[in-house]
């Protein structure tokens, strides 16, 4: 029970405050309703007030194959820790392949629905999510549509500027002209000290171009975020861990509930890791999101065989080292 | 006098003599590249290797059987749609040799992450 006690510790600061960046440390422990707090709110538009929140990705539900026998049975077991969080995240971002395509008549659309009766489990006041190709690149994202809403978007939580990119329903790994005009406009209303978390699927910059881990004109989307000194971006689709920064932002990619690829630069060829029933979810899991310094504290979170088997052990939260 | 002027009119009937000879190169058409077929189908390329010469023009004639695909390779500047049931030509010249995986990079369905294809470059 030691780690989860450091997890509860990490929690209880993250319940102090959340560290995007220079507002944050500009001014900290601000007092609610100070004159500084009313004027940096004045700025920002809604001031930063202390929250966290989850990412998840890659649900891949329904899909079916020795990668992962288990089907959506991480996705559940993600579920249970979340809701078993001793401070409760107040969103949870699902950043894509929510679902795994099918061709077959219905088929798609079930998982759809089964996608949102796992996810309806969760004990977070509000979801949001961006579809991978597996959701929407097949048909342009209109089951998506009509399942799950608008593929690109923005919101505003508690002083965080949140944006919703798609990078996969027009086929190709691209955004579009369209959408990056949005974009542009969309965010020409705040300052440069912003607080400003982008979720995607897929990578805005070349990780891997031979494994399609990029987005053609990611490069147009960074060109628009460069001038903002506080960006976060979560992206899925590689199935693994992954941080970078770039000019003033840091983009994370989160962990698989479904199965996980080799490091790119391993050598190995692009193909999940095999399962392994010793460890059945081994290098799946969720990422928390809450309080940092410079930038927001990313606290990776794998499932354990522990969880999985319905013991509690000193292993349940396997705290990985912090990828910055 | 008179020998400038002949002089002159030599030496304008000469440039426009180069200039001809030269409009006649200029308007010579370029060798063709050597083609290539290549089918996509899903889940693959054939054939799923070919071997180009360094700073050799190659085109690749790719030929779509079934849906959309795309034909992708970011270091060797190939970044192709293929409609169905359509040829498109695509050209490339390799500047250094080496092994470049192709992937296709519109999905096309659950196989879609292996459909790819190897250029060798010599």
């Amino acid at each position: 029970m030691g780690d989860r006690g450091s997890r509860r510790d990490f929690l209880k600061i993250a319940g102090a405050s959340i560290g995007f960046g220079a507002l944050y440390r500009a001014a900290p422990g601000l007092a609610a309703g100070s004159p500084l707090e009313r004027l940096i709110a004045r700025k920002n538009g809604e001031g930063v007030t202390p929250f966290s929140f989850v990412q998840l990705s890659d649900t891949h539900v329904g899909f079916e194959g020795p990668p992962n026998p288990l089907g959506t049975k991480a996705f559940e077991r993600a579920v249970d820790v979340i809701n078993g969080l001793p401070e409760r995240p107040e969103l949870v971002l699902f950043t894509g392949d929510l679902t795994h395509d099918s061709e077959k008549p219905g088929e798609h659309a079930d998982r759809m629905r089964l996608f949102r009766q796992i996810a309806g489990q969760l004990r977070v006041p509000k979801l949001f999510m961006v579809p991978g190709e597996h959701d929407a690149a097949l048909d342009g994202g209109t089951l998506y549509r009509d399942a799950l809403g608008e593929t690109s978007y923005s919101f505003d939580h508690r002083g965080v500027h949140f944006i919703a990119l798609d990078n996969v329903s027009r086929g190709k790994p691209i955004l579009g002209a369209e959408q990056l005009a949005w974009l542009r406009k969309d965010l020409a209303r705040f300052p440069a000290t912003a607080p400003i978390v982008v979720f995607t699927h897929r990578p805005l910059f070349d990780l891997k171009p031979e494994w399609e881990w990029f987005t053609d004109d990611g490069d147009e989307a960074l060109k628009a975020l460069a001038s903002y000194q506080n960006v976060t971006v979560l992206y899925g689709h590689i199935h693994r861990e992954n941080a970078r920064a770039i000019g003033s932002s840091t983009h994370y990619a989160g962990r698989s509930l479904i199965f996980a690829f080799p490091d790119p630069e391993s050598g190995q060829p692009k193909k999940p890791l095999p399962f392994d029933t010793a460890r059945p979810f081994q290098n799946l899991g969720l990422r928390v999101v809450g309080e940092g310094g410079p930038r927001p504290a990313i606290d990776e979170v794998e499932l354990g065989i522990q969880e999985y088997a319905g013991t509690v052990g000193s292993q349940q939260f396997r705290k990985e080292a912090d990828p910055q | 006098m008179k020998t400038f002027r002949a002089l002159l009119a030599s030496l304008s009937i000469a440039a426009a003599v180069a200039a001809a000879g030269s409009a006649a190169r200029a308007a010579e058409p370029a060798p063709e590249p050597r083609v290539i077929s290549i089918a996509a189908h899903r889940f693959a390329f054939e054939p799923a290797e070919i071997h180009l010469k360094k700073g050799e023009t190659v085109r690749l004639d790719v030929t779509s059987g079934d849906v959309s695909h795309g034909f992708f390779q970011r270091a060797l500047h190939i970044d192709a749609d293929l409609a169905p049931g359509k040829t498109t030509p695509v050209l490339v010249t390799p500047g250094e040799a080496g092994a470049y995986t192709l992937i296709c990079d519109h999905f096309c369905g659950s196989g879609h992450g292996g459909m790819k294809m190897t250029i060798v470059v010599e």
